[in-house]
């Protein structure tokens, strides 16, 4: 049952993808401006220009751009990079490990910080935490990942600087690593020495990522657990004299939850699209940097693939969160 | 607490929020409206042996430069005021044209129901799945940079946010018994529309369009300050913030004084929505 709901949305990521693929391969290629232009040396002649073009397809009709593109995307060659003048998935493969380890580590953060807020207000509820709680949260609302990223370069690496405000690690350290999963390599290896490196110049970006979705959960959570708490089964606990604490950790805390999981997926995309912002504002080396390079350099073959990169994220992202939300809620299971 | 003493406080709560968020978006507006008689400077010009100076507060400062200067020398009072200009034109402009977009889709899903209302239903759905920032950049990729790619962008983007609300709010107020009262006196549907519902989801339309010139003032200063909005030397909020960040270390109040600014005027529009909603809406609904 569950393989078969697994195997169908498989099934539907194939034409979504392939919908975000077209759409983004023709809205690039409608635009004026020539892709190469900034390839062409001052003097370059017309003819050299025509082979450009050539090389890099730009003088085909679209059509077939795109079908060359697509047997070619088929094969896993997602073209070469105009301005990096490198293959575009090894350019991919070496980014894409530093923003899955900052995106998910700005997910772990949200979550705790979320849950705790969450609780807390549903615990002191009507008294001054939960005042508090909701001044905490509106804030986060109201100010974007990309100004707290830079409130926290003022004030923690600034004003008082106790954390590193750019890179992944101290550039003076020339350490080895087997893959570009710099945090996992090291936590998997038992290599500690360099734990604290790793995470100070991880904290700032991941947490500034973090509040926004802090809030979302913190809200819809406190909501959902102040629902659940009117259910006839709590009072039922209530009777059996088990203490708020438990009530709302263990009997409360799963149904309340299948809410803020369904929202949190759409809000971890949002994340996700966040760390274009967070790695440029901490020149930490992910895909999201390279996006805005790639943008401002109208470098076609990368743009797409990463839009791609992107897309193929967000789908899993959706089918992952449609599954917990499955497991959690057995309603949606026995349909 | 009674209801009724919990709704009082929150409408008094509202009045000082709509006094306090409307001073901070009068000053901006009015700031924005008369930079050139108000700043102290051409914010262009340059004067290089005075770069990087500090604020009036700080040791080492030039009374001429009141907030100090940017590498340039640049007067940074008068590159925030300019900045406004920019903040405040992208921000009513994108806001009004994406209130105006989404509004009419709201009402017109809202209202007609069918299979206008499913598509419309579904495009908002689809294209609020995709993370804003993201779309925005890759929006701006596509058109090109610019002050107009940037206020295109942020209504291709947000015209969801009113959509979606007025959507919602135009189903609610066309099962209201003045709409009955309407179709019994023999007022065509587009009357109905047009004289009868858009005057009562105006308030929550003008909440939402001050909320939405908050994202919009948001949205410039990423786009500027990755380089994407209008060119780098004229002043722009995000600019400054760019340019700050690369001399934090020798230059903090380069890149604090426009994070202020946009903090302050952020919270102004939020604060102001938040009261206008409690103070508009006369039945207090949440």
């Amino acid at each position: 049952m569950a393989a078969q709901f697994l195997l169908r949305r498989l099934l539907l990521i194939l034409p979504t993808l392939l919908g975000v693929s077209v759409i983004v391969f023709v809205l690039l290629r409608v635009v004026p401006g020539n892709p190469i232009s900034m390839m062409i040396p001052p003097g370059a002649t017309q003819a050299d220009i025509d082979h450009l073009q050539q090389l890099y397809g730009f003088d085909k009709p679209i059509v077939e751009q795109y079908l060359i593109w697509f047997r070619e995307v088929m094969q896993g060659n997602l073209g070469t990079s105009i301005s990096l003048r490198q293959d575009v998935v090894e350019l991919i493969v070496s980014r894409l490990p530093a923003t899955l380890e900052l995106a998910f580590a700005a997910l772990i953060v949200a979550v705790i910080i979320g849950i705790l807020l969450a609780l807390a207000g549903a615990y002191w509820q009507g008294r001054w935490p939960e005042t508090l709680v909701d001044g905490v949260t509106g804030l986060n609302q109201a100010i974007p990942d990309f100004l707290w990223g830079l409130i926290f370069i003022l004030i923690l690496g600034v004003v008082w600087p106790i954390l590193p405000i750019s890179g992944r690690i101290d550039p003076h350290l020339s350490v080895e690593f087997m893959s570009q999963f710099y945090l996992t390599e090291s936590i998997l290896a038992g290599n500690f020495e360099l734990l604290p490196v790793l995470f100070s110049h991880m904290v700032l970006p991941a947490v500034a990522l973090a509040l926004p979705l802090t809030a979302v959960i913190a809200r819809t959570l406190k909501a959902s657990l102040r629902e659940t708490m009117t259910q006839d089964y709590i009072l039922l606990a209530q009777i059996k004299g088990f203490g708020t604490w438990r009530i709302l950790l263990v009997e409360a805390m799963r149904n309340a939850l299948i809410p803020t999981v369904a929202l949190s997926g759409v809000q971890f995309n949002f994340l996700l699209g966040g760390t274009v912002l967070i790695e440029q504002i901490f020149s930490y080396p992910g895909i999201g940097n390279m996006a805005i390079g790639a943008v401002i350099d109208r470098d076609l073959p990368l743009i797409q693939g990463l839009i791609i990169t992107f897309a193929i994220m967000f789908t899993m992202i959706n089918l992952l969160v449609d599954m917990s939300y499955r497991i959690l809620n057995p309603r949606v299971r026995d349909e | 607490m009674s209801d009724r003493h919990r709704a009082d406080r929150k409408f008094r709560g509202g009045r000082l929020r709509v006094l306090i968020g409307g001073s901070i978006v009068l000053l901006l507006i009015l700031s924005a409206a008369f930079a050139p008689w108000i700043a102290p400077h051409d914010p262009l010009e340059q004067d290089l042996i005075s770069g990087l100076l500090p604020p009036f507060w700080a040791d080492g400062h030039n009374s001429v430069f009141l907030l100090g200067t940017d590498s340039l020398g640049r007067d940074l009072l008068s590159r925030l005021i300019y900045g406004a200009r920019v903040a405040v034109l992208v921000a009513i402009i994108a806001a009004v044209l994406a209130a105006l977009l989404g509004t009419v889709l709201g009402l017109l899903a809202g209202y007609f129901g069918g299979a206008l209302d499913t598509i419309i239903a579904r495009m908002v759905d689809v294209w609020m799945a995709f993370p804003p920032v993201l779309l925005s950049i890759v929006l701006v990729a596509v058109i090109g940079t610019g002050l107009h790619a940037v206020i295109i962008a942020i209504v291709v983007i947000d015209w969801t946010r009113f959509c979606r609300v007025i959507r919602a709010e135009t189903l609610v107020q066309r099962e209201q018994e003045y709409i009955t009262s309407a179709v019994t006196i023999g007022l065509g549907r587009w009357k109905i529309l047009w004289q009868e519902i858009l005057p009562n989801v105006f308030p929550l339309l003008i909440t939402l369009l001050t909320l939405e010139m908050g994202i919009a003032i948001i949205v410039e200063a990423i786009l500027s300050f990755v380089g994407l909005s209008v060119s780098s030397d004229q002043a722009t909020w995000g600019g400054l913030i760019q340019e700050g960040r690369q001399y934090v270390h020798q230059a903090w109040w380069v890149m604090t004084l426009p994070v202020g600014c946009i903090i302050v005027a952020v919270l102004g529009f939020n604060a102001l929505g938040d009261g206008l909603r409690s103070q508009l809406d006369p039945i207090m609904k949440r």
